[in-house]
């Protein structure tokens, strides 16, 4: 079906005898902000990097953008977007510099990597910081920025690994504008966050609890289904009963 | 003899080059308080903690800790002071019960000495003792930097953005052990992005761009917004927020959280505004007013 993009089966992930992720299962569909939340060490960043095609799957079977996570990683790679919160952007290369080079590893031509760049100048209010170097950039303008160059090649789904992790309040809010904008126009964002106001702004969400997913759905479906006033509270409800201690 | 103030500090300056970091900054930290600093990325909270814990010098102003002088008697303060910094700062090599015990060493202090206070904390680390610290989850490497910021049982205790990175759930226990140092007379300065951990501390100060622009009570804070404020809520959120902004009487419109929020002009008219919206396709609609937090007040103060 062409209208869902991420689709696993049973997927898991052992190191040794340790199941980091748990035969987890689910559907994206195309334009949907998918929530991916869970406590520290519940394995959302393990399962992150195989949908990404950065680790191959223990079991299990799944399709990113059409490709298959088992054998395809390379292919998934080219046709998505990935943010880290840790290391997105070159500290020591200008904001024009970072464009540039994502560009090239994306493999996009001179003439639409200097007009995508302008683009992107224009839309972040960035064209008197375009030779500023990333490293001297507030975090919250590198964060804007590392999200404009994860997308700079028109993903059909983009990840988005803490991508607001420290950022102030007004930032944040220009951020998941980023996000909702995004959406609108198509592209399929899948985030983590620690904040359960951020939990609301997306179409659905899931909670993985120790390896497994607990929950999944609408913000309110969600909340109702668990008599929880909040995404905050339903969070608490579920990550109590986590045995794994990180 | 009266106990002096656990921080004070008068027209503090702290310049790199043309940027002023720490801008003429004013306040104290009363004994025994847990105060919180809130402010954006560059505000200039971890220069204000370098300062304060005699990291850096600064290039006007005073300021002391524990009555100590930051220029004057800063080898007497470290001894006085633990600090957290946010970037994880412990040896990644050494193990957990290493890193402990090379603090401990650093200040001349058995780490049995002051095993009770970091107890609680250290419990719960303490089955990883011999785990490397690198290889440590986010939540454990902030409760062995708490334990070593701690073991020399300071006075004052400096923690810069403990929590950026670390669940809900993690938040909420850290919190908790933070209250239990307080409560052991120990003052606390700590930085943090979350609001609701803001809600939590004695007295907040906000700041942006090495400015201080308010200091209370977290309801005191909150008390500063004199403006009316809606919640609105509907079924198409991102198109019920531009909506808004087009809408006349609307100041401002933010996402906040399951709600958008808005800040309206002296005789908005929230049930005309709604019968609008749902003339123009918008299903499920809902404007009630709403009371602000610190959130709104916080966005307000950095817009101006």
């Amino acid at each position: 079906m062409n209208d869902v993009i991420i689709s696993v089966q049973d997927l898991c992930k052992c190191f040794g005898d340790f199941t980091a992720v748990d035969h987890i299962t689910f559907e994206v569909r195309r334009g949907e902000i998918f929530g991916f939340l869970g406590a520290n060490g519940a394995g959302k960043t393990t399962a992150m990097r195989m949908l990404c095609g950065l680790s191959y799957p223990t079991s299990g079977s799944g399709r990113v953008a059409g490709f298959d996570v088992m054998t395809q990683g390379e292919q998934i790679k080219r046709h998505i977007g990935y943010m880290s919160q840790r290391f997105s952007l070159y500290d020591d290369l200008t904001v024009r510099e970072n464009i540039r080079l994502y560009a090239g590893i994306y493999g996009l031509g001179r003439y639409e990597t200097l007009r995508r760049t302008v683009s992107v100048l224009n839309r972040l209010h960035f064209r008197s910081e375009a030779d500023t170097l990333v490293g001297s950039l507030p975090l919250g303008w590198k964060q804007k920025l590392a999200f404009s160059v994860a997308t700079l090649h028109r993903p059909e789904v983009v990840f988005l690994d803490e991508p607001t992790g420290g950022v102030d309040p007004v930032t944040r809010r220009q951020f998941w504008e980023m996000i909702y904008e995004a959406a609108a126009g198509g592209t399929t964002v899948f985030v983590t966050t620690h904040y359960m106001d951020e939990a609301e702004y997306c179409s659905r969400v899931s909670i993985m609890v120790d390896g497994k997913i607990e929950a999944l759905g609408a913000p309110a479906e969600l909340k109702r289904e668990f008599g929880a006033e909040s995404m905050d509270e339903l969070f608490r409800i579920l990550a109590r009963g986590a045995k794994r201690s990180e | 003899m009266t106990t002096p103030n656990a921080i004070e500090i008068a027209g503090l300056t702290k310049r790199y080059g043309t940027l002023t970091a720490v801008d003429h900054i004013t306040f104290e930290v009363w004994r025994g308080e847990l105060f919180g600093l809130i402010g954006p990325d560059g505000a200039g909270k971890t220069t204000l903690f370098r300062l304060l814990t005699t990291l850096l010098d600064p290039d006007e102003g005073r300021a002391t800790v524990d009555g100590l002088d930051i220029v004057t008697q800063y080898r007497e303060i470290r001894k006085r002071v633990g600090y957290m910094p946010g970037r994880f700062s412990l040896y990644p090599d050494l193990s957990v019960a290493e890193n402990l015990e090379f603090f401990a060493a650093l200040f001349g202090v058995k780490v049995e000495a002051n095993y009770d206070l970091i107890a609680p904390i250290y419990r719960q680390i303490e089955p990883f003792r011999k785990r490397r610290a690198g290889k440590l989850s986010g939540g454990m490497k902030q409760k062995l930097a708490l334990c070593c910021a701690l073991i020399h049982r300071p006075s004052v205790l400096f923690l810069d953005e403990p929590t950026t990175g670390v669940d809900a759930v993690s938040r909420g226990e850290f919190w908790d052990m933070l209250f239990n140092l307080k409560r052991q007379g120990i003052s606390i300065l700590v930085s943090t992005p979350y609001m609701d951990e803001a809600c939590r501390c004695d007295r907040i100060a906000l700041c942006d761009n090495g400015h201080l622009l308010g200091i209370d009570t977290p309801a005191g804070i909150v008390a500063q917004f004199d403006e009316p404020l809606y919640a609105l809520s509907g079924s198409d959120m991102y198109g019920l927020l531009l909506e808004a902004r087009r809408a006349d009487g609307v100041k401002e419109c933010y996402p906040f959280g399951a709600s958008h929020h808005l800040v309206v002009a002296e005789g908005f008219d929230a049930e005309a505004f709604e019968r609008q919206l749902r003339q123009r396709g918008f299903k499920a609609v809902t404007v009630e007013p709403v009371q602000a937090g610190i959130e709104d007040v916080f966005m307000k103060l950095m817009q101006r």
